[in-house]
């Protein structure tokens, strides 16, 4: 029974592989710079790697958030997410996992009467709105950097084009790993605490925790959606906003990456302690909304001219309607599941 | 990755030396008007010839490099941009070919005292062409420069028009039978083409430049 309740997770997973992986390599694959099937693959090994190495982080927060402490809860969690987050995409709406989750984890406090940590809810909310700030920030010094150095290198065109499909490969790679790291807590954190893996040990020295065994299989989801799903939307990402050179694609991609590892390292986290410096919160951030603070970063930087204010608009409309549409939907089901089905939805 | 790197120096080292065959290709022709109009007509064919094979390995270096450019799906965003500038500039090695072997063929009977005017005629064409290959080479490595060459170009060709005018009022005022006067223009206005379509080379230029910047 417990395999066919993380079938909401993988579900999950394989949304936003198909949905999230876009952001990485749109750009790269939709101006042909990088062959779809060499992104896919690049971005399913970062994905993997991000995940079991990476994501315990930001699982810690998540569980903070709320512990949602049943397995049919956990199903009903992520099912929630997973059908928000395919609904907004239907409208036309850009989505986030991180904010679907969120919601719903919300949504499952508020039926089952467990309490939310506001200070931690405030922290993630926060870090939404913080995320694409900091992205078009990076993406604004980023573009600066880029074009004091072009003007002086006197790069040829075409070996430009060649360091480009390079940085794509490299920082889309690392991108695929930061996705990975911050976002399997929105795929699998729901079900840490119910996981049917126990540790195990490979060959006598490497040692595999429940926790990774289980954040590989959602990773595993998330690199099929990107096989199976992702290649409609790269083609299409990129121009909806602003229209984006393979060297500006580059600087979106590596400003999202560095929000996102930001966010989910904790080596940098550690770092900046040891500094006295304030650190940021390991918290799931949207990947969809770090690359769109990059992309309008880079839009201002050029006069704004070529943005798309009323996709803008619909983006903005999409960031508050996905939790809340994910909170509500969250407490339906829970009550469908509880009394309809009979599902023990919270372990008391 | 190294293959990458190998393939974009051959191609870089390709594109130079095409534009190198367009500079080779109008010194040429400065040559063979030099010879056509102090009578060495030997020494004018031998110049006609050698810009006959230079635009024939003009025309297949730029058959390579534009397959190349394809099969590799190098530099998509751009690629259109080059291609199109590349046939633009193949247009004007083509017309310097054209017009100097219609010196051979037709031997016009040009006036000795308007030759000067024709040799300048003839210099400031190939400055045109010369400042839009420049051009050209700053496309691919320093934009920043592409404009100052391509104002370079306008000049020049500003130049060549009034050169022309000038030429063509001298010989239109002359005791000359009409079909003479009819084929000095022809001249004329071929050796002036040089200049107009290289300024068209400097228009994709500038269009090109701006889709470049980023």
């Amino acid at each position: 029974m417990i395999w066919f309740f993380l079938l909401s997770g993988l579900f999950l997973g394989w949304s936003l592989g198909a949905n999230d992986a876009a952001n990485i390599f749109g750009t790269a694959v939709g101006t042909r710079m990088i062959r779809f099937r060499v992104a896919a693959t690049i971005a399913s090994i970062g994905v993997v790697l991000g995940a079991v190495f990476g994501g315990a982080g930001v699982t810690q927060t998540l569980g903070a958030l709320g512990a949602v402490n049943a397995i049919a809860g956990s199903f009903t969690v992520a099912l929630t997410a997973g059908l928000t987050v395919a609904w907004m995409s239907r409208s036309g709406l850009p989505v986030s996992t991180s904010q679907a989750i969120v919601g719903a984890i919300v949504g499952w406090n508020w039926f089952t009467g467990s309490p939310t940590d506001h200070g931690t809810l405030i922290t993630i909310v926060s870090a939404w709105v913080f995320a694409p700030v900091l992205a078009a920030g990076f993406a604004i010094v980023l573009y600066r950097m880029a074009r004091w150095w072009l003007a002086r290198s006197r790069l040829h065109l075409l070996s430009l084009d060649a360091y480009t499909r390079v940085g794509l490969v490299f920082v889309g790679a690392t991108g695929a790993y930061a996705l990975g790291a911050n976002n399997i807590a929105n795929v699998m954190g729901v079900f840490v605490p119910a996981s049917p893996f126990r540790d195990v040990t490979l060959g006598g020295a490497l040692r595999v925790s429940g926790t990774e065994q289980l954040f590989l299989l959602g990773a595993l989801a998330i690199a099929i959606g990107i096989h199976t799903h992702s290649y409609r939307v790269m083609t299409t990402v990129g121009s909806q906003i602003f229209k984006l050179t393979p060297v500006l694609a580059l600087i979106v991609v590596l400003a999202h990456t560095l929000v996102l590892v930001t966010f989910s390292s904790q080596g940098l986290q550690t770092l900046l302690h040891s500094l006295g410096l304030p650190a940021p919160p390991l918290v799931p951030v949207s990947s969809t909304q770090a690359i769109i603070g990059a992309i309008l970063g880079v839009g201002l930087i050029k006069g704004g001219k070529g943005i798309q204010y009323g996709t803008l608009g619909r983006v903005a409309l999409g960031w508050v309607m996905t939790p809340l549409v994910a909170a509500v939907l969250s407490f339906v089901l829970l009550f469908v599941g509880q009394n309809v089905f009979e599902l023990q939805v919270v372990a008391r | 990755m190294t293959v990458l790197f190998r393939r974009t120096r051959e191609l870089e080292a390709q594109i130079d030396e095409y534009l190198d065959l367009i500079i080779q290709g109008g010194m040429l022709f400065r040559q063979g008007v030099k010879c056509f109009l102090e009578h060495r007509s030997d020494e004018f064919e031998v110049r006609l010839q050698e810009l006959r094979n230079t635009e024939e390995r003009g025309d297949m270096l730029r058959r390579g490099i534009e397959s190349k450019l394809y099969l590799h799906t190098l530099i998509p965003e751009s690629r259109g941009d080059v291609l199109g500038l590349l046939e633009s500039a193949d247009e004007v090695l083509n017309v310097i070919t054209a017009t100097l072997l219609r010196f051979s063929i037709e031997n016009p009977e040009l006036q000795d005292d308007l030759n000067p005017l024709f040799r300048d005629l003839a210099d400031n064409a190939i400055d045109t062409v010369e400042a839009t290959v420049s051009g050209c080479r700053a496309y691919f490595r320093n934009l920043a420069a592409v404009r100052d060459h391509i104002s370079r170009a306008q000049a020049f060709r500003g130049e060549v028009n009034r050169i022309a005018e000038t030429y063509m009022r001298a010989v239109f005022r002359r005791e000359l039978r009409l079909s003479h006067k009819n084929q000095l223009r022809r001249f004329v206005t071929h050796t002036e083409q040089i200049a107009e379509d290289a300024d068209d080379v400097c228009d994709r230029l500038a269009i090109a430049a701006i889709k470049r910047y980023v």
